[in-house]
């Protein structure tokens, strides 16, 4: 918690400190955090761990704490993150405040101002409005109370010798004030020169007004590009229900350590990262992940902090926790996307760099111009020629253009589950016209799964009743139990499936493996095999029948098991066919789909795998993938990668971030359907935490709107400048007698950052 | 020409010619060399501007804005990620440990201000 103290410019900052255990540690602690150069008090607390320092924070930081603390071997836990999100809010709030008194102030004294001085409107106003000394008392609180900042912004920038907007708002204003308060005191100077000596501290007073105005509005839609940010902050449970020693007690999340037993009750949030040791739930990671499913958790299954239990009760040990959590991962991305920049806006850099000191030339020019060649009265003409320039002239506009749709952009893919690396990755997203999918555990599960199950006509002596479902459940239980014992990939998928109807395997004697081709064992008296086509023509078993069935299922991809048996292992009749159970490595729900969404974009799909091409084919038929890569070895994806980006192609590959490592890095965008692992995020450029494979066609979408909107941006930017500063400099006043009013640049100028902020804020209303 | 008016075009022409050199004639900043750790003050740009960091090596640059200007209120390191929010009068201290040499410039949220960190 931090509280400051105005008067003196000091900070009190309490933290908890880890590690502490006996009354010497307070002395030990105090003194070093007392010897830090702008500490001024130190308490620590034993029995709440905590400490209490007083600091100047001109001086001290976060991390100077830190190192003290930990100097003596302690750790301090400041959530600097907290932190230093309220002291931004703290000051955007005050800093908003600030603007909105100066705004209405301004704008009231400069309302007045302008009744009393424009041609027209001043008949209507009290004399008293028309003095120009009022006007001038009017107007200075204006210039250097409300104004003030655009002074204290301008005089160390000169010192530095650079300009910004301020500089060129300063000079404007007090081109104008200064000009309306020598022709208030002294008129009859003016005479001589055939100038109506008239104060325009009307100009002067509503162009501050006016630009603060602008700001207020800036300032508020600006706090909007950083919203997703703050939410994926305000995710973070405060506490956590740890049991130790058999006890429960809630403590803060900080204090949470690796390894500790979490009780989590329904409707709580998961405070850190684990596996669930005892009971089971429903979970909602939307918040997480984006996805929008609840998931079912039971024992050995991992949980992540900050998502929601919704219906069990469970335990779970805490396997990571602070800045490794997988939240703390994805707003560290986040934050790391937004403070990258995207190649687009180098431009932008380049000409801003410039801008400030050429508008300054040109509203030079602008005078000297005006004042050489213009019509009388010359001086005013020119004078207020160059304070529209310089008013006019929007360099902010270019500078938001670009970062503020980055913000935008990658915010609304945090909470989709779209973690964008940088901006760069985002940008090139755009240009991607090939996606390779790696298939096996990205377009695929993984992990093979019965898909079919064939009765056969000898199978009614295994089964009481007639109906299909039973005889089906007889041949899974058969093949389960017998292949209990192997540690065959596609045995496990068997016995999993047996499981999962809840069958009850039968005891298997003589159970032997045959590598290459299946198994064998007696169940209940029979002797059974389970094994490919070798096995059966080894064991001379008569498949003609089913042969058709058999290819059918092969050429979908699938490995088909025969299981077959005969009375005793000493019969002499031949084995008898009893089924096919048909094992492949089955499609992720989203695969279709998200296969779809790409190709509706235009972009070509190509599908990348170790397996034999007719499996390959069989799984890109079902996607509607024309071009398949098959029997590519790992090592050998990035030559692929390299080989279609030879064909002039932008390519993204999709993986699972482990596997495929060098060929993300190889491809153009390097697309990771990952669990928000450190080594996932590493390799790719996009990371999709929630696994849908849609989503790829949503971050392709999703960039192509952002850079519309940067494109946008920089054109509304460049082109108001453009268009504009000329208009200001007069040069519509040859031919159409048209002029800017300073008072409209004002307007012009403040709408124009306001509306690029506003345009890059219309990408939230993008359904992904 | 009137004298007034040969008075305003060349005192117009110095004006540009001061602007120009006054702005964008800068002599390059000395580079301050930080070791561990270097105070940057953020006021009307960077203080100082020119920044040596080594290579491979934890340097913590430690910003204190003292300038209300909003124009300052962030500063962004493109190259290493970094987009910080600077409170005023407040130390913020922002690590950087860069894995190659070369020139990386930093600046203000707007892109108005800049310095540069040199990682030898």
């Amino acid at each position: 918690m931090k509280t400051n103290n105005l008067s003196n410019q000091l900070t009190k900052l309490t933290f908890t400190i880890k590690g502490m255990h006996c009354a010497s540690c307070v002395k030990i602690l105090e003194d070093s955090l007392s010897k830090v150069e702008g500490v001024s008090k130190a308490n620590v607390n034993l029995a709440t761990e905590k400490a209490t320092v007083t600091y100047n924070p001109t001086k001290v930081t976060d991390q100077h704490l830190q190192s003290a603390v930990s100097s003596v071997g302690y750790q301090a836990v400041i959530k600097d993150e907290m932190e230093h999100e309220d002291a931004e809010r703290l000051e955007k709030q005050k800093e908003l405040h600030d603007l909105r008194n100066k705004v209405i102030v301004s704008l009231c004294l400069g309302g007045l101002i302008l009744w009393g001085s424009f041609p027209g409107l001043m008949n209507t106003a009290p004399a008293l409005l028309q003095n120009f000394f009022l006007q001038l008392i009017l107007a200075t609180p204006v210039q250097f109370w409300a104004g003030l900042t655009f002074y204290q912004a301008t005089i160390p920038a000169l010192k530095h010798r650079t300009a910004n907007m301020d500089t060129l708002v300063a000079i404007g204003t007090t081109v104008a004030f200064g000009y309306s308060a020598f022709v208030t005191f002294f008129p009859q100077l003016l005479t001589p020169y055939t100038l109506n000596p008239i104060p325009y501290f009307d100009v002067s007073t509503i162009i501050i007004g006016l630009i603060l105005l602008g700001r207020y509005f800036e300032a508020k839609a600006k706090a909007g590009t950083s919203e997703a940010i703050k939410k994926l902050i305000g995710l973070q449970a405060k506490t956590a229900r740890v049991i130790r020693n058999g006890k429960e007690a809630d403590i803060p999340i900080e204090q949470v350590k690796l390894g500790d037993l979490i009780r989590v009750r329904p409707g709580e949030k998961i405070p850190v990262d684990g596996v669930i040791v005892d009971g089971e739930s429903s979970i909602d990671e939307s918040m997480v992940t984006g996805e929008s499913i609840p998931v079912d958790k039971t024992k050995g299954d991992t949980v992540v902090g900050a998502t929601i239990n919704k219906s069990g009760t469970f335990v779970y040990k805490a396997t990571k926790v602070g800045q490794e959590t997988m939240l703390a991962q994805i707003i560290k991305l986040v934050q790391e996307a937004q403070g990258s920049k995207a190649p687009i806006q180098r431009l932008a850099d380049l000409i801003s760099s410039y801008f400030v000191p050429v508008v300054i030339i040109l509203a030079i020019v602008t005078f000297v111009i005006w004042y050489d060649f213009g019509p009388n009265p010359a001086f005013l003409f020119a004078m207020l020629n160059t304070v529209a320039v310089l008013i006019i002239a929007c360099p902010c506009a270019m500078g938001l253009a670009t970062p503020t749709a980055i913000m935008v952009g990658t915010g609304i893919g945090a909470e989709h589950g779209i973690l964008i690396k940088d901006a760069e990755s985002l940008e090139t997203a755009h240009k991607i016209n090939t996606i390779i999918f790696d298939k096996t555990g990205t377009l695929t599960k993984g992990k093979p799964e019965v898909t079919d199950i064939i009765v056969l006509d000898k199978l009614e002596q295994y089964s009481s009743s007639g109906a299909k479902r039973n005889r089906e459940e007889t041949i899974l239980k058969l093949a389960a139990s017998i292949e209990k014992g192997s540690e065959h990939s596609l045995a496990e998928a068997i016995v999993k499936k047996a499981e999962k109807q809840r069958l009850t395997l039968s005891r298997v004697e003589a159970f032997k493996a045959i590598a290459g081709f299946g198994v064998e064992g007696k169940v209940d008296g029979q002797k059974l095999i389970l094994g490919n086509r070798k096995l059966t023509s080894k064991e001379q078993v008569d498949i003609s029948d089913k042969l058709p069935t058999v290819e059918k299922l092969e050429k979908e991809g699938k490995t088909v098991m025969i299981l077959a048996t005969r009375p005793h292992t000493l019969s002499p009749n031949p084995y008898a066919l009893l089924g096919l159970i048909a094992v492949a490595d089955t499609l992720k729900d989203s695969a279709v789909e998200g296969v779809k969404a790409l190709q509706n974009l235009g972009i070509e799909v190509v599908m990348i795998t170790g397996d034999n091409k007719r499996t390959a084919d069989a799984i890109a038929k079902k996607l509607g993938i024309k071009r398949v890569l098959a029997e590519v070895l790992p090592d050998q994806k990035e030559a692929e990668v390299k080989k279609i980006q030879a064909e002039g192609k932008k390519v993204a590959m999709v993986g699972d971030g482990i596997n495929d490592a060098p060929a993300l890095a190889q491809s153009d965008v390097g697309i990771a359907m990952g669990t928000g692992t450190d080594v996932a995020i590493e390799a790719a450029d996009i990371t999709l935490v929630n696994k849908d494979l849609r989503s790829v066609a949503s971050a392709i979408n999703l960039s192509k709107k952002t850079m519309r909107t940067i494109k946008l941006n920089l054109f509304w930017a460049f082109g108001y400048n453009i268009i504009l500063i000329p208009v200001a400099m007069g040069l519509l006043y040859p031919f159409f007698k048209i002029l800017l009013n300073p008072i409209f640049a004002s307007i012009a100028m403040a709408t124009s950052s306001i509306s690029v902020v506003l345009n890059s804020l219309l990408l939230k209303r993008y359904k992904l | 020409m009137n004298p007034d008016k040969l008075f305003v075009t060349i005192s117009g022409a110095l004006a540009i010619v001061f602007t120009y050199w006054f702005f964008l004639m800068r002599n390059e900043k000395t580079v301050v060399a930080a070791s561990d750790s270097i105070d940057i003050a953020v006021e009307g740009g960077y203080s100082p501007e020119v920044i040596s960091i080594a290579k491979g090596k934890t340097t913590k640059l430690n910003f204190l804005r003292k300038d209300p200007s909003s124009c300052l209120e962030e500063v962004v390191i493109s190259e290493f990620k970094v987009r910080r929010f600077l409170p005023l009068k407040k130390k913020i201290t922002i690590e950087l440990t860069p894995k190659k040499e070369g020139e990386f410039p930093f600046s203000c949220g707007m892109n108005m201000f800049h310095g540069k960190i040199i990682v030898k």
